[in-house]
């Protein structure tokens, strides 16, 4: 693949996120984190060529809601697109932003991610993408246990447990250094074995603590052409290349045999074409899209192809902290923010902030030279980026 | 400079009132059917070698099918296991504009376009676009877009002095029109007279200048310049691109400014080279939803002077620009499709495969279309072969 020019991220502006952003509504959540970002680009609205939308319309009931945002996001007299692809949208949104400026159609392009979960019924929605004759009585929103007793059943019961909250408390401590972050619960390590036994079964042993929360909030990215952006920023974060792979809505459908997981397959593909040949050494950094810390710890080893226990053994060794070798989710991820439609590209931005030096408390000390991101959506759908320090 | 993209071959099913015998998968399997044995193409991953699908841009709507990701369940359709979809949740000509930047960027060779939508499984369309309006103030009053085309209408008969008559012409062509078209079946001819007393839906709109409910599916082919000569001989080209939203409360709205037509024409036209929309295209499929689009879209885009829609109508405007040859959008497409399908028809026009209805010797078309109430939001693409 030889991209048409070269598309740099300037601007990144984050709403607050909370379970309840009761003191504004969908279009004035929006217009917080557009405002955020053109005054970090240092540009106007005027300067703005297209605004790209997404979300999940079943969550707030909203029929093509870039339609009423124009009013927080400004695509007033603007080209506009509208995007979504379930849990990936931010993903996707950065995807179609890149392409509009890499195409040379656009200069500077802005894209809007939002979600106002407390305004529906997060579950309801998330059940709801299943089969209505098939699968439906069976989908149990994005609940599930599976990954906990596949892990358990590897590794065995203490070694597995211990290491799934040691993510969680770790990305904790991270969440405690990010301002905009909604869940912040000054956890310490030495809760771990209580919070094993006491905190509420979900599914198995995926328990209340483990989980994701259910966020409103809204990210907005300001994307520019190299020129442009040069032009712009210091800094900027280039995106140089990225992968959306999805897969069948059916786990089981080819049968029980173990098979490739979408994470892998994309990591494999993206690495190969960009002569990635050790990603645990070569790459600086992961922001992932962890709904839970069980998928979180597990899709470690996927996304950076390790074999055996080198991923446990990554966590029980503080190599994923801040402070650590390869730091994962300064953020504090998706298990401490999840405004759905908004989370993915919460990722990409939150890389981003790390090349561009700009992330304040959460800053990696390191310089951040490649950094992975991913999103995840729909029936583990993966989208995977590669973002870099250099134009590539 | 960014390669050329070209759409290599349409297809669509029928778009009937109720396909209450198929679920939107089986729909768009007959149209990726119909792709395959058009153009030979196939997904690449399924290739050893030469160029393949390698991105879909699916393009259906949450609500309509009332199922979060209403892209999930058809990922084998669009062939996305272990590849690349990616929905486009507003009016459909919105990926063409997505597939021409995702080609252009470099990251991909051959791109389907996949629509589906089936306005039968709701009790009322209106009940989908009343949820668009906004909770506080514009919701409470029961607006929806009928409603709100309905307040648009009005306001274009009073600056424009449309009569009745030029409304029920415009149907009346629209019907006969869509009696040559194979794909919409079912849309009987109609009188004047019919149109002007059938029932009315939103003051001044009555039922006959309203697009029919239908369920369908339609989808396309677009490929790189350098690897387009595999699936085509007859490559359409996407020349110009261009869109514009409006702001959202109509209170804030000029309703007969065509503020966001003009700027999205006017950025399309500008990209695609066209000087003088009313001679530069030999076919023009416009987004009517109602009677009165057909003319106020048509001055928006220039095809006649602004407040003479009505004399244009009259003169046979939309015949000698060759507007909605198909039948348009009044003949029956779902609303999140209009657009989508305007331009599968506008390349049916350029490939010289629309039978009947064929302007000979076409060469340069555009389509058009349209979302949100009033007019909201507008795209415009314009389309040319060699």
């Amino acid at each position: 693949m030889k991209k048409n020019r070269n598309v740099g991220i300037v601007g990144i502006g984050q709403s607050v996120y909370s379970s309840h952003r009761e003191d504004v509504n969908q279009p004035e959540m929006i217009h917080e984190a557009v405002k955020e970002a053109l005054d970090h680009a240092g540009i106007k609205m005027d300067d703005v060529d297209c605004v790209v939308h997404g979300n999940m319309e079943l969550f707030e009931m909203v029929h093509q809601p870039d339609l009423w945002h124009t009013l927080g996001s400004g695509a007033y007299g603007k080209e506009s697109l509208r995007v979504t692809t379930g849990g990936t949208t931010g993903s996707t949104l950065v995807c179609a932003a890149d392409y509009l400026v890499s195409s040379g159609l656009h200069d500077v392009v802005l894209a809007v991610g939002f979600e106002k979960l407390q305004e529906g019924h997060t579950t309801g929605g998330i059940t709801n993408m299943a089969d209505p004759l098939w699968a439906r009585q069976l989908q149990t929103g994005a609940l599930t246990g599976m990954t906990a007793a596949d892990v358990i059943h590897e590794f065995g019961e203490e070694r597995a447990k211990k290491a799934s909250m040691k993510y969680r408390i770790q990305m904790d401590k991270h969440a405690m250094k990010n301002k905009k972050a909604h869940r912040r619960l000054g956890l310490e390590f030495d809760q771990a074995d209580d919070l094993a036994v006491n905190s509420p079964a979900l599914v198995g042993e995926l328990r209340m603590i483990h989980m994701c929360s259910q966020s409103d909030g809204a990210c907005a990215i300001v994307f520019a052409s190299e020129e442009k952006a040069k032009e712009l920023c210091d800094q900027p974060a280039w995106i140089k290349d990225h992968i959306t792979v999805h897969r069948e809505e059916s786990f089981a459908i080819f049968g029980d045999a173990p098979y490739k997981t979408s994470h892998r397959y994309a990591a494999e593909t993206l690495y190969k074409r960009n002569n990635i040949k050790n990603p645990r050494q070569e790459l600086d950094m992961f922001e992932m899209y962890d709904p839970s810390s069980w998928w979180g710890l597990d899709w470690l080893r996927e996304f950076l192809l390790l074999d055996g226990d080198e991923h446990l053994k990554m966590i029980e060794n503080d190599e994923i902290t801040i402070e650590g070798d390869f730091p994962i989710n300064p953020s504090g991820g998706v298990i401490a923010s999840n405004p759905i439609g908004a989370t993915a590209m919460v990722r990409v931005a939150e890389a981003a902030m790390q090349i561009m030096g700009c992330a304040g408390e959460h800053q990696v000390k390191k310089t951040i030279n490649q950094a992975i991101v991913s999103g995840f959506g729909g029936t583990m759908w993966t989208v995977l980026f590669l973002l870099t320090r250099e134009a590539p | 400079m960014a390669r050329r993209v070209g759409i290599c071959a349409v297809a669509q099913t029928t778009w009937e009132r109720n396909k209450w015998h198929e679920r939107f998968q089986g729909m768009a399997i007959d149209v990726l059917e119909s792709l395959k044995e058009q153009t030979g193409v196939e997904f690449a991953k399924k290739l050893k070698k030469g160029p393949g699908i390698n991105m879909t841009i699916s393009c259906s709507d949450d609500v309509f099918d009332a199922r979060t990701i209403s892209n999930n369940g058809m990922t084998d359709v669009l062939g996305a296991h272990m590849g690349c979809e990616e929905k486009v949740a507003q009016e459909g000509i919105q990926a063409i504009y997505y597939g021409l930047v995702a080609i252009q960027s470099g990251h991909n060779d051959v791109v389907l376009i996949m629509g589906h939508c089936k306005e039968s499984q709701g009790k009322s369309r209106n009940m989908v676009t009343h949820v668009a309006f906004d909770p506080f103030y514009t919701r409470p009053v029961g607006l929806d877009f009928c409603a709100a085309a309905g307040l648009q209408a009005r306001a274009y008969g009073a600056k424009s002095g449309i009569t009745d008559e030029q409304l029920a012409k415009v149907v009346v062509r629209c019907r006969e029109n869509a009696a040559k078209n194979p794909t919409t079946p079912g849309v009987p001819a109609v009188t004047a007279d019919e149109v002007m007393a059938s029932d009315l839906l939103a003051d001044p709109i009555r039922e006959l200048h309203a697009y029919p409910v239908s369920d369908g599916a339609v989808g396309m082919i677009l490929a790189a310049e350098d690897v387009i000569e595999t699936f085509t001989k007859t490559p359409i080209w996407i020349t110009g691109v261009g869109n514009s939203m409006d702001s959202f409360f109509m209170g804030d709205r000029d309703l007969t400014s065509n503020f966001a037509l003009k700027k999205a024409a006017e950025r399309a036209f500008k990209r695609g080279g066209i000087k003088s929309p009313k001679s530069d295209f030999d076919v023009i499929e416009l987004s009517d939803q109602y009677a009165y689009q057909q003319p106020m879209w048509a001055e928006g885009l220039g095809l006649c002077e602004e407040g003479k829609g009505g004399q244009w109508v009259d003169s046979d405007g939309p015949d000698k620009n060759h507007v909605n040859l198909s039948g348009g959008t009044l003949a029956g497409n779902p609303l999140i499709l209009g657009g989508l399908v305007r331009a599968a028809e506008a390349v049916r026009q350029l490939k010289g495969d629309a039978g009947d209805q064929q302007v000979e010797g076409a060469k340069s078309a555009m389509a058009h279309g349209v979302m949100g109430p009033a007019g909201q939001f507008h795209s415009v693409v314009t389309l040319a072969r060699d």
